[in-house]
């Protein structure tokens, strides 16, 4: 194999400046995600704690084994976005290992607005459930919720990526052979009440979870019947007289440890055989990457220096190297598994469509999981480009990545911007999984050329009047649209929205990859069958 | 083999193919001590014949022998004391001799004359020597004819006051007055003063009529902190006696030696003869033949008195191996062959000094119990040519309740006492055991004692410091914390991983009876947030290295090293401070299981043994505190006691049965004292 020799001048003031750049940005996202991980706060945690429950996160710890990793997804749910914190929108949704095979975890938090479903919360919900189905992993619900949150419910209730859509996705996964066990720690009402319904196999706390369709206030207006929480929906009616509920805890240890066993007691069908070789490092650190990205779009690095910094040894062998050359595509292993690598070096030309569409073809017929890296401004515009059927070619790689049906990963290390997050495995495409570095922004365009276009847009509409734009009058239009477009496309803004599944760190990427191929392997391999392609 | 640095200075080199008559042997017995005579037989060129009982099939006597043959049933009664069993197999397998090790049928005059009568050669002392030390007071008649001397006292009939003061007057004081049918110290009285004598007299001579109906007493000279001092002797077939010097046998527990070091510290040259000769003369008044040690008890003022004889090898044996350079197995099989003695009494000469101690399957902590299970772990420390382990166990095999818990002897030898104590210590340190209890932290603690350092020894030592010996260890708990956080920490992939905060790993732990949930988060190096419920929460930070068996911390600028092993949750660390057990406490189903649980009223075993008696029957009425069965483990009796009052009113086992630690026995249905069954 080819290796790559990368030798950067960590002494450069230029480095220097960039990886300190980094750093802060780092920085503030362990902060912002260390602020989430407090829950609803110290008061309703004590709150919480004071009736016996176990923390949603101490509940997923105990869950999982000893030492279990736990690949969190969008931590910065909800992050913003309403007019009161959410931290996490109030579910906390991961991968973790139980009797060492991967399951999703979705766990509520009742600190936070008693785990009500915001309309984050439910996206975020049905994100991991499509996740779960896409890599085939069983799923626990550790159910903890009010339900639907009443005065947001035009929002979650009625469409069909709403509230509904939970149980459709429980049934079929249930359908697909897929476990889904529920653990009922706390109220499971109305809507809630279908998911341990829904489930294979639920398990209920006693005299701490309920589940009802309609809860004492509501029975009681209804028909008068006077009835305790307990006795209409707790554990003893569900496990002895109604069937609701299949196994009784005597608190949470006791019912993480009867999902875990649930777990065990689903034999694991094989998954995808991908050979894998020794794991290596690379021949690089990982730390380097601040200095030589920083957080400048407009400052180019060269992406191959990224990958030595990612892939074993630092062994990739370059395909096509000398053709289409803003496009780098390439073989490697992560942590011992094949990996074919397509990566921005520049803006996207016919060429490089072509080389990554024919790339894409020769990954899905050798079964290789693909990594998409994004740092992408577009496809080349201008009279030739377009003459020449840039279109077109730029169509070939959108029809082979949306097409592929090898694990798909994606990472937004720059920018991500029009047609080129398309072409390079947007989120519209079903990575398996994407992510976006601090640094990285993303949008339809650049905020500059946003401007641009605007300012060109009202000076072509003046100057058919006879008039021009005055400096002060452009900078009026410009200002708000570069403010705007730094604003929304800044990576919290994008997480907060679940236009991915969260912000890491770039020195965590090889880790979270690899955690992220292994993850996908427990589904099978599939063959891929294209759309017809433009010639 | 026996290669000390200093066997040269005893010269003699033996060929002991010489015209031997043996060709194979027979070992009636287990453990180390078969082990020990297999080694020696090998050396010597003959065929070694094992016998195993059916716990003992993957034993180490077993693998080392050149066959094997199966006895019959775990119990010492069904195997290996199975005298007619073992010479029939002896005989089918064409075993010239019968060696019988230590304990079982090694003293057994009957066993040594079934040998005889069918031309077997038993390695040991004809059957009457035998059976003339096997009773107490018929040796002591012996001995008091040959002149040896017995500790001074009056056993006869006369019980006149006056008559028994006289004699008192005679032996000197203090001394002891004991009801003959007394025991557990009632009727016993320690009298110091003449004047006192009378007085004490007849308090003894009441007590003995108010609790065993029979006022007559004995007076014995009462030995003030006594040693147990012992000499080895051998004797040959032509007449032939020597001494291979003494050794101190002070420190025991329960009557049994722990600690035995040759020569015995501090007598003098003259004492040294003495006691020698006298045991010589004790032997050669049996006309006894073979390995022999004759037991005396040192009193403080330097006179010393027979006290029994052993008429076979003895576990201690190789402290004196040490110290002469001399094999004694090979003694026995040479003159069980019928060839004189190897050396003359002047040519044994004694050189440096060598300690043994005893390593037991046992919990000091609960008196002394024996501790069955399955050794998970044995790392033993290295062996040389001063440091020698006689072992029958290798890790894996289960201690079972059936024989001597026993499980290995730890030999050192160096010039003199104070060296010799250094390695032992080191030794002991680096001997590192795990799924049961050893005495190895006793053991070191008992020889750190500065009365044991200085050889101020006596037989009461470890009761005189029990206290002080069965302190639990004070230990650095931080440093321990951190070792058990290295032992434990995961190597597995992404362990512990968490997206952009630190991975974390929570460790629940039992350690030193001190709860703690540790935090520890993952990195180049470890840094662990440690909680407890009754102290302030304390940060640790560390590094260090793991190997199989090996621990290395690097804490505070220090780095500790230590052994450690892992069975289930539990981690056994060895450091300097002993052994350190530390539980990892993770919740299990098992700990919820409803079915699992002993109901009220279900009796259970308290330890794998033999239920030898059942004083109950169903249906009857029990008050709390009655003995209701009785469980045999090592020679050990354990009575269960009612709990409460109740009725028996099931018994799942019958006497005779093998019971296993925590299966229900019998149920007993608890009743309310004075509880009225008509309301």
């Amino acid at each position: 194999m080819a290796t790559l020799h990368s030798n950067i001048n960590s002494q450069s003031a230029d480095y220097l400046a960039k990886a300190r750049a980094m750093q802060e940005l780092v920085k503030d996202l362990q902060w912002q995600v260390s602020e989430v991980t407090k829950g609803g706060g110290e008061k309703y945690q004590s709150k919480h704690l004071a009736r016996g429950k176990l923390l949603p996160r101490q509940r997923i710890e105990q869950l999982l084994d000893v030492a279990s990793p736990f690949l969190e997804l969008s931590q910065l749910a909800a992050h913003d976005m309403y007019n009161m914190s959410i931290p996490s929108a109030g579910i906390i949704c991961g991968i973790g290992l139980i009797h060492g095979r991967h399951c999703m975890v979705i766990a509520n938090d009742a600190t936070v607005k008693g785990g009500t479903y915001f309309p984050m919360t439910v996206k975020k919900h049905l994100r991991a459930q499509a996740i779960a189905q896409q890599n085939n992993l069983p799923c626990l619900y550790l159910v903890d919720s009010g339900g639907a949150n009443l005065p947001q419910q035009d929002e979650v209730f009625p469409d069909k990526e709403h509230f509904g859509r939970i149980f459709f996705n429980q049934a079929n996964m249930s359908a697909m052979g897929i476990p889904q066990i529920a653990v009922v720690m706390g109220s499971c009402t109305a809507g809630g009440a279908y998911v341990p319904a829904m489930a294979d196999e639920s398990i209920i706390v006693k005299q701490q979870g309920t589940i009802f369709l309609a809860g004492p206030p509501l029975v009681k207006a209804a028909t008068g019947e006077s009835v305790s929480a307990e006795e209409l929906g707790g554990a003893d009616t569900h496990c002895r007289t109604s069937g609701v509920a299949d196994h009784y805890a005597e608190d949470d240890q006791h019912a993480l440890l009867l999902a875990r066993q649930c777990i065990a007691n689903c034999p694991q069908a094989s998954g995808n055989n991908l050979p894998r070789k020794d794991s290596l490092p690379p021949r690089y650190a990982a730390e380097e990457i601040y200095g030589i990205v920083g957080t400048d779009l407009r400052k180019p690095f060269d992406v191959r220096d990224v990958i030595a910094r990612l892939v074993d040894d630092s062994q990739f062998d370059e395909f096509k190297a000398l053709y289409g050359t803003t496009l780098v595509c390439g073989f490697a292993h992560l942590d011992g598994y094949p990996i074919a690598i397509v990566a921005n070096n520049g803006v996207l030309f016919s060429e490089s469509a072509q080389k990554g569409a024919h790339f894409i073809e020769l990954c899905c017929q050798r079964h290789i999981p693909l990594l998409f890296l994004q740092n992408i401004t577009g496809f080349m515009v201008g009279k030739q480009y377009e003459a020449e059927g840039i279109a077109k070619h730029g169509a070939k790689m959108v029809t082979a990545v949306a097409c592929a049906k090898v694990p798909k990963f994606t990472i937004v290390i720059g920018g991500s911007y029009g047609a080129g997050n398309y072409g390079m495995c947007g989120r519209a495409y079903e990575p398996n999984f994407m992510w976006m570095w601090p640094n990285s922004r993303i949008s339809v365009m650049g905020g500059e050329q946003a401007a641009g276009v605007l300012t060109q847009v009202k000076r072509d509409q003046l100057q058919a009047h006879g008039e021009d734009l005055s400096n002060t009058e452009e900078a009026s239009i410009r200002e708000p649209v570069l403010a705007q477009y730094e604003h929304q496309g800044h990576p919290y803004y994008a997480s907060a929205r679940l236009w991915d599944d969260g912000i890491i760190d770039p020195q965590q990427t090889r880790e979270v990859l690899s955690m992220a191929i292994q993850i996908s392997l427990n589904k099978p391999q599939q063959a891929t069958r294209f759309g017809v392609f433009r010639m | 083999m026996l290669s000390l640095k200093n066997s040269q200075h005893h010269g003699k080199k033996t060929h002991w193919n010489h015209n031997l008559m043996l060709k194979s042997i027979l070992i009636a017995n287990r453990g180390e001590i078969a082990c020990r005579i297999i080694r020696t037989a090998r050396q010597m060129g003959l065929r070694t014949i094992a016998v195993y009982s059916a716990v003992d099939t993957d034993a180490l006597h077993v693998k080392q022998a050149d066959e094997a043959w199966y006895l019959g049933g775990a119990s010492a009664a069904d195997s290996y004391l199975r005298a007619d069993k073992i010479l029939a197999i002896a005989k089918q397998a064409g075993a010239c001799a019968i060696h019988p090790g230590y304990g079982f049928l090694s003293e057994n005059a009957d066993f040594v004359a079934a040998c005889q009568a069918q031309g077997m050669i038993f390695i040991g002392p004809d059957a009457p020597a035998i059976q003339q030390m096997g009773s107490k007071s018929a040796a002591k008649l012996i001995m008091q004819k040959a002149g040896i001397p017995l500790v001074p006292g009056y056993h006869g009939d006369h019980q006149e006051t006056d008559f028994l003061h006289q004699q008192a007057d005679h032996m000197g004081y203090p001394l002891l007055i004991k009801a003959v049918a007394g025991g557990g110290g009632k009727g016993m009285r320690v009298v110091t003063d003449s004047a006192d004598f009378k007085q004490q007299l007849l308090g003894a001579q009441r007590e003995g009529q108010a609790s065993f109906g029979n006022p007559v007493v004995l007076l014995e000279r009462y030995l003030v902190q006594p040693r147990h001092v012992e000499v080895q002797v051998f004797c040959d077939r032509h007449g032939n006696g020597v001494y291979l010097g003494d050794r101190d046998c002070s420190a025991q527990r329960r009557h049994q030696k722990v600690i035995e070091e040759a020569p015995a510290p501090g007598l003098s040259k003259k004492l040294r003869q003495a006691m020698g000769e006298a045991a010589v003369s004790a032997a050669q008044a049996i006309d006894y033949v073979g390995a022999g040690t004759v037991e005396f008890l040192l009193d403080s003022d330097g006179k010393f008195y027979f006290m029994e004889m052993n008429t076979r090898l003895q576990v201690e044996h190789p402290v004196t191996e040490m110290v002469t350079g001399q094999d004694l197995v090979a003694w026995q099989l040479r003159i069980a062959n019928g060839q004189p003695l190897p050396l003359q009494q002047t040519q044994i000469a004694l050189h440096g000094h060598a300690i043994e101690a005893r390593i037991y399957a046992e919990d000091p902590s609960q008196d002394f119990q024996p501790s069955t299970g399955t050794i998970n772990y044995l790392q033993q420390p290295l062996t040389a040519p001063d440091i020698r382990i006689d072992t029958g166990v290798q890790q894996g095999d289960t201690i079972s309740p059936f024989y001597d818990p026993m499980i290995a002897k730890l030999i050192v030898f160096a010039d003199d006492r104070e060296q010799a104590l250094g390695k032992l210590e080191t030794s002991l340190q680096s001997y590192h055991v795990a799924g049961i209890s050893t005495n190895i932290d006793f053991l070191r603690k008992l020889t750190k004692l500065e009365d044991f350092a200085t050889g101020q020894l006596h037989t009461g030592i470890i009761e005189q410091h029990q206290t002080q010996l069965l302190a639990t260890n004070n230990i650095d708990l931080h440093t321990h914390i951190a070792l058990a956080c290295l032992a434990l920490a995961p190597t597995t992939a992404h362990a512990g991983m968490r997206l952009n905060q630190a991975s974390i790993v929570r460790l629940p732990l039992l350690i030193e009876e001190q709860q703690l949930t540790v935090e520890l988060h993952l990195g180049t190096s470890y840094s662990a947030n440690i909680s407890t419920p009754d102290q302030q929460p304390f940060n640790l930070t560390f590094s260090g290295t793991r190997t199989d068996k090996q621990l290395q911390l690097d804490y505070n600028g220090t780095i500790t090293k230590a052994g450690y092993s892992q069975l289930g949750q539990t981690i056994s660390l060895f450091t300097m401070a002993g052994k350190v057990m530390v539980e990892y406490n993770r919740p299990q189903l098992d700990d919820y299981d409803q079915h699992n649980v002993a109901c009220e009223g279900d009796i259970v075993a308290p330890i794998n043994g033999n239920l030898i008696a059942c004083m109950v029957a169903v249906g009857q009425t029990v008050a709390a505190g009655d003995a209701l069965m009785v469980v045999e483990a090592m020679k050990m009796e354990h009575t269960i006691l009612a709990p409460a009052t109740g009725v028996v009113n099931e018994i799942y086992y019958n006497v005779g049965d093998l019971v296993t630690a925590d299966t229900q026995l019998l149920h007993l249905e608890p009743q309310q004292d004075g509880e009225n069954e008509a309301s």
